[in-house]
């Protein structure tokens, strides 16, 4: 006999994420989920990042990590309250779900908080898959990586708001293709603002922060 | 990567699925959708759900995996079209303005109970 069952298979996240969502409305916190393979600066673009927005935003972030409480520590460093998740407690996974984000909530004081940075896990693949209630997710390729990325992944860059391309202080020692790299980007999400930056100098972080701020006052105000 | 979390998934609503009146019945076939831009290879999931779904009420069900292509609507000229290369601009017009309408599924559809 066949019984119709007709569910989402993640059906528990999305409902999670739902009330995630509904949480940080209610909170007015504007959450970012930044993703990218291992390695492609995330944590140190956000280091630097935090440092110029905290002064006009009250930030603070959920760093997920199988391992080590390492970019917890870095981050730490710019004074925003930081919530490590060691997701080898929750099974050794490779992405952040929405539940794991409701248990970090718990230890932040949401009502002194514009803007919640969630680290996800390094991986292109994964957290792509799962909502877990964010505004805006921007995705951090650098270019050290193949220019190709963004075609072999498309499902990440196909769910994200914007891409960061970072450590461009490195191009003059590489045959990365900047324009390839654009073009693969733009044909798998046309429109999608792209941000040219090296975490290491500062280089390019003007339009990377201008637009994350306009979007954090839009919900904050 | 995460196809064993997505296999236990199927397993614990496909196991919640079987009326409560029918308490010997086993499942003996779960009918998945899996659009082909989700992050889930059948393969593995396959071979997660087949662990998984030892000493269940699932124990040696069958996956069945219907793939579903991405499929993609233009917003200005309104032509559809399958998406087979990850380029997701319209093939009629160029628009960039586009929606992908199917492609992300990952839905039981039905489970097949003895």
């Amino acid at each position: 006999m066949e019984i119709k069952v007709v569910r989402k298979v993640l059906d528990v996240n999305a409902k999670m994420a739902e009330q995630n969502r509904k949480l940080f409305a209610e909170k007015k916190v504007f959450v970012l989920n930044v993703m990218s393979s291992p390695g492609s600066g995330k944590t140190t673009t956000l280091q630097k990042s935090l440092t110029r927005l905290m002064p006009d935003l009250k930030c603070a972030v959920i760093v997920g990590d199988i391992c080590t409480t390492n970019d917890a520590d870095r981050l730490a460093v710019s004074g925003a309250p930081v919530v490590q998740i060691n997701t080898d407690e929750f099974g050794g996974d490779c992405h952040l779900a929405a539940h794991v984000i409701e248990k970090a909530a718990l230890d932040l004081d949401l009502d002194n908080i514009d803007l919640l940075i969630v680290e996800n896990v390094g991986n292109l693949v994964c957290p792509a898959e799962f909502d877990i209630g964010e505004d805006a997710r921007t995705v951090v390729l650098s270019v050290t990586e193949g220019e190709d990325k963004p075609v072999k992944y498309p499902l990440m860059f196909r769910e994200c708001d914007s891409a960061i391309l970072n450590k461009i202080d490195l191009l003059p020692y590489l045959d990365f293709d900047m324009d390839l790299v654009r073009k693969y980007i733009r044909e798998v999400h046309p429109g999608m603002p792209i941000f040219e930056i090296s975490a290491k100098t500062g280089e390019g972080f003007d339009p990377w922060l201008d637009w994350l701020k306009s979007l954090v006052l839009k919900k904050i105000r | 990567m995460h196809e064993m979390g997505i296999a236990m998934q199927i397993i614990e609503i496909a196991a919640a699925s079987i009326p409560a009146e029918m308490k010997d019945a086993v499942v003996k076939k779960v009918n998945i959708k899996v659009g082909k831009l989700s992050a889930v290879v059948p393969s593995s999931l396959r071979f997660c759900f087949e662990i998984a779904a030892k000493d269940t009420r699932l124990s040696g069900a069958e996956l069945d995996i219907e793939e579903i292509p991405v499929r993609a609507r233009c917003r200005e000229c309104r032509g559809e079209w399958t998406i087979h290369d990850p380029v997701f601009t319209c093939i009629t017009c160029g628009s960039g303005s586009i929606d992908v309408i199917s492609g992300r599924e990952l839905d039981i559809a039905s489970i097949e109970v003895q």
